[in-house]
């Protein structure tokens, strides 16, 4: 038995939040005597950016070097994965949360007759059964699911468990599959897409702003700010609506929901249509000049007070730091 | 061109969230139920691609009884009838196993859902019901047009976008800005009384997950607020007291 690690990769490395999904393999193996922790990487990357799934936990990456797969065609990558998963023996599949890991995932569970849980938080509880906590009601919740099937799907969130870094780096084998025709039939046929930035959903900092910043002239210093901390940028709803930043940078109930390390929030109120999509941060810090915003309530840290004001002098202090 | 849309009945998005008898029911009372939010951008997009290519329209709901005010919403919208399936959506698979099954009696061209439900927010049944009929499953779509027989649709990578093009039929979680949600007029709410509501049992479907407990996360403790002249205590707060720095 094995456990069969999906990882995605962008711009020639191994996303990072792909590793976390590697570790959560690995953790779960050591948890359960689960045999090996196998990484599989498909479409075209080098050998020396996939050997870094080891520091993560993985003992081998297979690696299905097929530049059909560089696009991520949701059906072809699902065959590919449960020709492997059959081909390595493998009882559990464990992903990371993602745009394609989330269509691949739905279509793995049929394929593979398995139990599919997604925003898995937890490592599973084995003491009776099979029970895996899952943040529900957009992160105003949690579900224990138990799985009723031999063959389990794990879609695994953002910090679900702690990454590993000090692994020996794994060797990679390599596996060429035929994918049938049929699974090609969605052709993509152009990307567009941010390049070299840190991306919303996978970034550790996050820096939001709000309709308190006024237009989006003034997002040069939520950018400032961002660099400063190597963070990403995001929204609010009524800010991407109303076309001030791109739609892929809203957070929120209906945009993107993302679980950073610190998030921090400008001339946000703090609605709960957003708050839903920032409830999974571990630490978050409300800058506002209003003192009755709500964002408050949900906030670990704030200051009340003109974004205008607040931003420079916040800026210099992160740069005092380093 | 038969078009299906697969809608979800789902608490408010501003709805408190609590449960009940033991932590393993959802507490119902004072909640007030919606067609969930990714898919009333399925039904407005539908109703759009209804209008201009003449298609019929049918939604279907995977529920118990006191989910056909919901229906009849979707209705008032623009459906031109409805489908209830007659169980409790125990999971995703048992949902994705109710749609395969009406679809295949039905041979719809395009089958419409939200990216996610609100409440369990798998984002898999779509992928499913692609696998069970062996149909591509696109999501998260945020464009999509018809042109022949041809699908062109924008779906929402991290960072970006990537554009695709499949053939009918297909399947595809929507979100937005695929369409304005739109809002049932009165003579639309007059015919929705009289549209059909086709109750149907369910296909059996082994039970693959299901959620023995629900549990709260643990209240939020009070902010920390540092005065606005006193930027530098934030930062060292960060560095030093949440080490996040």
């Amino acid at each position: 038995m094995s456990i069969l690690v999906y990882i995605e990769h962008a711009e020639g490395s191994v996303k990072k939040t792909s590793l976390e999904a590697v570790s959560f393999g690995k953790a779960l193996a050591d948890k359960t005597s689960g045999g090996e922790v196998i990484a599989l990487a498909l479409g075209s990357i080098s050998d020396e950016a996939l050997a870094i799934a080891g520091t993560a936990g993985a003992s081998k990456v297979m690696h299905v070097a097929d530049g059909n797969l560089d696009a991520g065609v949701i059906q072809a990558h699902a065959d590919a994965v449960a020709q492997v998963y059959k081909q390595v023996g493998a009882n559990t599949l464990v992903l990371s949360k993602s745009s394609l890991g989330d269509a691949v995932a739905a279509r793995l569970a049929v394929k593979l007759d398995a139990g599919l849980v997604s925003n898995v938080v937890d490592l599973p509880d084995t003491t009776g059964g099979y029970k895996v906590k899952r943040s529900i009601y957009t992160g105003k919740a949690f579900a224990e699911t138990t799985v009723n099937k031999d063959h389990k799907i794990l879609a695994v969130k953002k910090n679900a468990v702690d990454l590993l870094t000090n692994g020996p780096e794994a060797t990679v084998e390599k596996v060429s599959l035929s994918i049938a025709d049929e699974n090609f039939a969605a052709k993509i046929t152009s990307t567009d897409k941010a390049e070299g930035e840190i991306l919303l959903p996978e970034a550790d900092v996050v820096v939001s702003g709000g309709r308190g910043m006024k237009g989006p002239e003034n997002w040069g210093m939520i950018e400032e700010l961002a660099k400063e901390l190597g963070a990403a940028t995001g929204c609010s709803k009524p800010v991407s609506d109303i076309g001030w930043r791109p739609h892929h940078e809203h957070v929120g109930q209906t945009g993107v929901k993302v679980a950073p390390t610190l998030y921090l929030a400008v001339g946000i109120s703090g609605a709960i249509q957003h708050l839903a999509g920032v409830n999974s941060s571990k630490y978050i810090v409300v800058i506002n000049k209003d003192p009755e915003a709500p964002f408050f309530k949900a906030a670990d840290y704030g200051i009340v007070g003109d974004a205008f004001e607040v931003l420079p002098k916040l800026i210099e202090a992160v740069k005092a730091i380093k | 061109m038969k078009i299906l849309v697969c809608i979800t009945h789902v608490p408010d998005t501003t709805s408190k969230i609590q449960f009940t008898d033991n932590d393993t029911k959802f507490d119902k009372s004072g909640v007030q139920f919606i067609i969930g939010p990714y898919d009333d951008y399925a039904l407005a997009r539908a109703v759009e691609l209804k209008d201009a290519l003449g298609a019929s329209l049918t939604v279907l709901n995977v529920g118990e009884a006191d989910t056909e005010p919901t229906l009849r919403k979707a209705l008032a919208i623009g459906a031109d009838d409805a489908i209830r399936v007659n169980a409790f959506p125990t999971d995703a698979l048992f949902v994705a196993r109710q749609i395969a099954a009406i679809a295949k009696e039905n041979s719809y061209d395009l089958i419409l859902m939200g990216r996610e439900s609100i409440d369990f927010n798998g984002g898999m049944v779509h992928g499913m019901v692609g696998e069970l009929l062996g149909m591509p499953s696109i999501s998260p779509v945020m464009k999509l047009d018809v042109e022949g027989e041809t699908v062109k649709m924008a779906r929402e990578i991290e960072g970006g976008k990537e554009y695709l093009e499949a053939k009918l039929p297909l399947i595809a979680g929507c979100q937005e800005p695929i369409a304005e949600w739109k809002i049932p007029n009165m003579r639309g709410i007059m015919s929705a009384r009289t549209k059909p509501l086709n109750v149907v049992e369910a296909v059996d479907s082994e039970v693959a997950t299901d959620v023995t407990a629900f549990k709260l996360p643990p209240a939020k403790g009070s902010v920390k607020l540092v005065d606005k002249d006193n930027v530098e205590e934030l930062v060292k707060l960060l560095k030093n007291e949440a080490k996040v720095l």
